[in-house]
This record gives C-alpha cells, structure tokens and sequence, in this order.
C-alpha cells in the first residue's frame, strides 16, 4: 500500500453565489521516498490540493467527499487533535513566499524549538541542538548566530533555507513544497530545488512538488500530475509525460516553453484562460480552448461538449480525454507521410 | 585615482556577536526618535517623576493625612507659602479638614495612578483575550463578542459605576464600599472600556489572520491558543501599546470624573478627582488652592501621557512617517 493515497478527493468553496467545486475527483498515491509534481496554471487547484491534504482548508472550503489515507490513518476524518500530530510533524509543507512564512517577530531558534516542543516532549536545550543540526544541514553559514537572529535580518534564499530546516526539523516522511522557488530569484532557485532535492533523498522523504515550473517538475520528480480547473487531467512518469503528452493541454503547456527560438519568432501559448471555477463549460473544461477541434467547420467535436472524460490508459500515463486514440492515430498517419 | 583595497576580513571566521537587548534598544528607531522628540523626553521625565512621587509618597510626604491623629482642624484652609497667612509647615496649604495638601497630593496621586493602571491592565486582560479570540476564531465567536463589545459601549462608564455602586452599597453597606472603593473603580472603569481594545486587537488580528506566517503555523501542528497568543499577539502589540497610554490617561480622567461625582474615592482616601471634589466647596470663600493645585496635577499628569502616546504613536505606525 502506498504511504499516501488519496482517492476522489472533492474539495468545495460554499459561496454566496453557491457552491464552487475547487477540486473533483482528484486521486493520486504516493510511495514512501517518491517525489511527485503537480503542475498546472494558477487557480487549478494546486494549493488547495496541498492544504487539503493536511485538512486545513480556510473557510468557506470544505471536504465534501473522498478519502486521504495516510500511512493507514484516515486524515479525512480524524479529529482536530490527531491531525495536529500529523501537521510538521509527520507531514510538513513549505511555502511560496519565504519572506511571509516566517514570524517577523519571532527569532528563527525561538520558531524552530516551538515547532519541536509542540511535537516531543524534549528540552529546550535539545531542541535548540536539534534546529542547529539542522540548520547546518541546509548549509547555512554559522548556523549557531542564525537562531538567534530575526527573519528580517536574513536574505530571502537564506530565510528559504530556514523554512527547509524546519520543514525538515520532526524528520517527516512527506514534504509539500508549494511553489518553494518562486518568489526566489534564478540562480536562489537552482541552488534551493538542489538542497531540497538531495535532502529528501537523503532522508528518504517524500516530496509533492507543487509548481508551475515543467522545468523543475521534470528535474525533481519521478511522477506528475497535470491539474485544470479543480480536475487531475493527466497523471503518469514525469519524462514520458514530458516527452509524449497526451492530453491537449499538457501538450500546450509543453509547448509554450520558451525554446531556442530564433529571435523575433513568436512563442508558443494555449488561446484563452481557464474558466472561472464557477462556470465550467459543458464536458471537458478544457473544450474551449481545445486545439483538437473538427476541421471542417472549426467546432469542437460532439463528445468533448457533452460529456466530462473519463481516464484512459496510453502507455504508463492516465489521460482525461476523449480524444487520446484518435490522436494518435492521426500522429501514426502523419509518421506513415512522413516515410 | 586611488584603487580600493581589498579587505580580508571575510576570511576571518569569527560569528557576529548577538547584541544584547540593550544594544537592540540602542540601536532601535524607538531611542532614535526619542533622542531627537523633546517633548516625549520632558513627558517621560513628569511622567516617572511623578510615578516615583506618587508611590513614594509615604516616605516623601511631611505628613501621613490617612492619619487622624496628625491633623489639626484649626489648621484648615491655610494658603500656599506664597501668600500672606501661610505657615511653614504647609507648603502648599490645607485642605478644609486641616490635612496638608502636599501630603494628600502626593497620596491623592499615587491612588489616581493606582486605579489607573489597574483599569488598564483589566482592560487590557479582557479586551485583549476577547479581541484576538474574536478576530482569530471568527465566525459566532466574533459575532457574539463584539456584540457584547456594543452592548458594553453602550453603556457609559457613568452608568456602569452608578450601578455597580448602588448595589454594592445595598447589599454590603456603604463601608464595605470605600474600605475596597479602588479595587471598585478598578474592576468598574476595567470592566466598562475592555471594548476599546477587543476592536482594536480584532481589527490587527484580521489582518495578520491571513498572513503566511499563520498558516506556516497551523501547518507546523501548533494548537489555535498557541498560534493566537505567541504568534498573532505579538504582532499586533503596536497598536495595543499606543491605545493603553490614551486608556490610562482616559481611566484616570475617569476616576477623576467618578469621584468629583462622589461616586469613587471617599473623603478619607481622597484621589485627585475627589480632592478637587472636596475643594470645590470652598472655592466660593477663596480657598481656590484646595481645588486648583490637585486639578493642575491632575491636568500635568494626563497631558504628559497624552503626548507620551502621541509620539509612541507617530513611532510605531510608519505610515505616519514625518520625515
């Protein structure tokens, strides 16, 4: 059984002008050590994934069906006291923007040993031994000043660092990292997505890595899902959904990475916007801005307005969409031109 | 043209020694302002000046006025030295029982300053609590707290004491009330001002609610109390500084008002307010002295806390900024 599964998750947003679904049967496992990549654009539903995980959805979001099975334990229903013991603790989450995570008015030790006491019955003493331990792993330079400074005294990679170290500070076997490298600037990043990466395998942890980065995805992570409008649309190995996308929109995606490009050409990008979660189109959500359309007149073929795409099998990938074997017959038919 | 030289002092290993908090002080905006804000200096030098007085009003005042025994009512209504008739021994004059004012100034302070803070600090307690688990907690929690906030405003503080006063005096008996009348004015100025402070901390916890920080904590595992007091509190302590040094000035004009009104301070342990009470009376026979130097005590005393919050304020809100 893997570490962590999660099985039609369905996540709800009750607003005044009703329900919104943020996620719909949303499933995905997770085995002890395994990194797994979520990407897919803002508003799809990526950090709600991550914070309903730990069952801390804000209100007015709420569970409103499927399970999350964590290591035999039923995250979904458990008590608030039991979750907490789960939270830092055997679950921990690092987030965006490391100069809003940490307490201005808090130094780093004084933040560090409370995570730790709030978990083990331990010292103060030990505690602090503990958050240099691992203050050092995440290589800052002299760590044993650091505790006792205050996130304003720190640049922004080292404060990322510190939110490592603490992500790590209860030896946890899964890390949700949502979007760790983005507020961070490029050469930060690499050195950050390295640290982090080395210290999961490392400590046999495993990572969610939530981004909007295919680069990072396919740097850090064996496995991947694509997510649109609130659904998992493609799910598989990260270099053969990398190499081969399925889904139309994984392929958009792909190709809207900046190539190589001789200058003055333009780059690629899928036309439109996701739909507001509030409105989703009719079938598949993604139809709209769908380049798989009929060409004769330039519609949208009959099944993907009328009904939602169930998962298929293509090689090791799952794929939402109705279209999947007619595409790659067309792929087979164009290759045969070709030669 | 001169070329920089290069420093090696990077490849010294040494840590950066932590400063103490007294250097963190030293080096703070806070000490920096203070320097150059000479009226904030002048306020902080009366105001502790007159909080050392106050409390040490046992050993500084000439006479002890709770005393009976000290006072002589032929010596009543003598002037300050300044005035033809005064007599040495009463620098300032006496009151129309013979007490020297002097004495029951410094006396009469020291209860002012007493109820003060200990309206404040009740104030706080409560406002503060309510305020954070209103904020935090959200939902009926808030609805009903500041709900009761209103109710609470609604009422003045003049109400609340009348009440308070009329009952205990009721049940207990009038001596029952000025043997405990400080901690009465205490609990009733505490009890009638705590939604000062609940909106205030519930307007900043709002807005720290949502900051990341908070969810970093949640996500750590602390519990809900923990993450409202260690991390959200601190916080918002600015704007509770900046508020409790108008609420002290306020509580003390409150006293003031409660006992001018006979309704706090009795005679016998008079504050500023009841002396200017006591004093009244004689104003019309040219004993102003009883009324006017307690009032300009008293006035000294709330201005320079006034002015003391003024400057924490233009401090601690960087939006205010006056270059």
């Amino acid at each position: 059984m893997a570490l962590l599964e999660v099985t039609n998750l369905d996540v709800r947003f009750g607003l005044r002008q009703g329900e919104v679904r943020a996620l719909r049967d949303v499933s995905f496992t997770l085995e002890r050590g395994e990194r797994l990549g979520i990407v897919g654009e803002s508003g799809a539903g990526k950090s709600v994934a991550a914070f309903s995980l730990l069952n801390l959805i804000g209100k007015p979001g709420f569970i409103a069906g499927g399970s999350i099975t964590f290591d035999g334990l039923e995250l979904n229903s458990m008590s608030e006291r039991a979750l907490r013991k789960v939270r830092g603790n055997r679950i921990s989450m690092i987030f965006q923007d490391p100069m809003m995570t940490l307490n201005p008015v808090l130094s780093i030790g004084e933040q560090m040993v409370e995570c730790l006491k709030a978990h083990r019955r331990i010292s103060s003493k030990q505690a602090r031994a503990i958050a240099l331990d691992k203050l050092q792993q995440v290589q800052i330079p002299s760590p044993e000043t650091r505790l006792d400074q205050y996130p304003h005294e720190l640049s922004g990679g080292m404060r990322q660092r510190i939110i490592i170290a603490i992500a790590l500070l209860l030896d946890p076997d899964i890390i949700i990292a949502d979007e760790p490298t983005t507020a961070l600037d490029v050469t930060i990043q690499a050195e950050i997505m390295a640290l982090l990466l080395e210290l999961c395998e490392q400590h046999n942890v495993g990572l969610i890595l939530i981004t909007h980065d295919l680069g990072v995805v396919s740097q850090v992570t064996q496995r991947m899902l694509v997510m649109y409008a609130g659904r998992v649309i493609e799910q598989g190995p990260t270099r053969e959904i990398i190499n081969d996308p399925q889904h139309p929109y994984t392929q958009g995606l792909i190709n809207a990475l900046p190539q190589m490009a001789t200058p003055g050409e333009r780059l690629n990008q899928i036309r439109g916007s996701m739909p507001s979660l509030s409105n989703l189109p009719d079938g598949c959500a993604f139809h709209p801005r769908c380049d798989f359309i009929n060409k004769a007149n330039g519609e949208p073929r009959p099944a993907c307005v009328q009904k939602v795409p169930e998962f298929v099998d293509s090689g090791n990938c799952r794929v939402a969409c109705h279209m999947v074997a007619e595409m790659q017959e067309d792929r087979r038919l164009k290759l045969e031109e070709i030669s | 043209m001169t070329i920089p030289t290069v420093t090696q002092s990077s490849s010294q290993t040494t840590r950066p020694r932590i400063p103490s908090r007294w250097e963190r002080l030293r080096d703070s905006y806070l000490w920096y302002s203070f320097k150059r804000d000479h009226t904030a200096q002048l306020c902080l030098a009366i105001f502790i000046g007159l909080v050392i007085v106050a409390f040490a009003s046992p050993l500084l005042a000439p006479t002890d006025p709770y005393d009976l025994r000290q006072i002589d009512i032929m010596a009543s209504e003598l002037p300050p030295f300044w005035i033809d008739g005064a007599d040495e021994r009463f620098i300032l004059g006496t009151d129309a029982q013979g007490r020297d004012l002097l004495s029951i100034i410094l006396y009469g302070t020291r209860v002012s300053l007493l109820i003060g803070f200990g309206a404040v600090i009740l104030q706080a307690l409560l406002g503060v609590t309510f305020g954070l688990m209103a904020g935090y907690l959200g939902g009926r929690v808030d609805a009903l707290l500041m709900r009761l906030a209103d109710i609470q405003l609604s009422f003045s503080t003049l109400m609340v004491a009348i009440v308070v006063g009329a009952v205990v005096k009721a049940t207990m008996g009038g001596a029952f009330y000025s043997e405990y009348a400080v901690i009465m004015l205490i609990l009733i100025i505490g009890l009638a001002e705590w939604p000062q402070y609940a909106r205030t901390v519930r307007a900043s916890v709002l807005a720290e609610k949502n900051k990341e920080y908070v969810d970093a904590a949640r996500v750590m595992g602390l519990r809900s109390k923990r993450i409202m007091f260690r991390h959200v509190l601190p916080n918002t302590l600015s704007p509770i500084f900046v508020i409790s040094t108008v609420q002290i000035a306020n509580a003390i004009i409150s006293e003031a008002a409660l006992s001018f009104l006979g309704l706090g301070m009795p005679e016998t342990h008079p504050s500023l307010g009841s002396l200017i009470k006591s004093g009244f009376d004689y104003i019309q026979s040219g004993s102003w002295w009883i009324t006017l130097i307690p009032g300009a005590v008293l006035v000294i005393l709330v201005l320079s806390i006034n002015l003391l919050g003024d400057w924490l304020r233009d401090v601690m809100n960087p939006r205010l900024y006056k270059g």
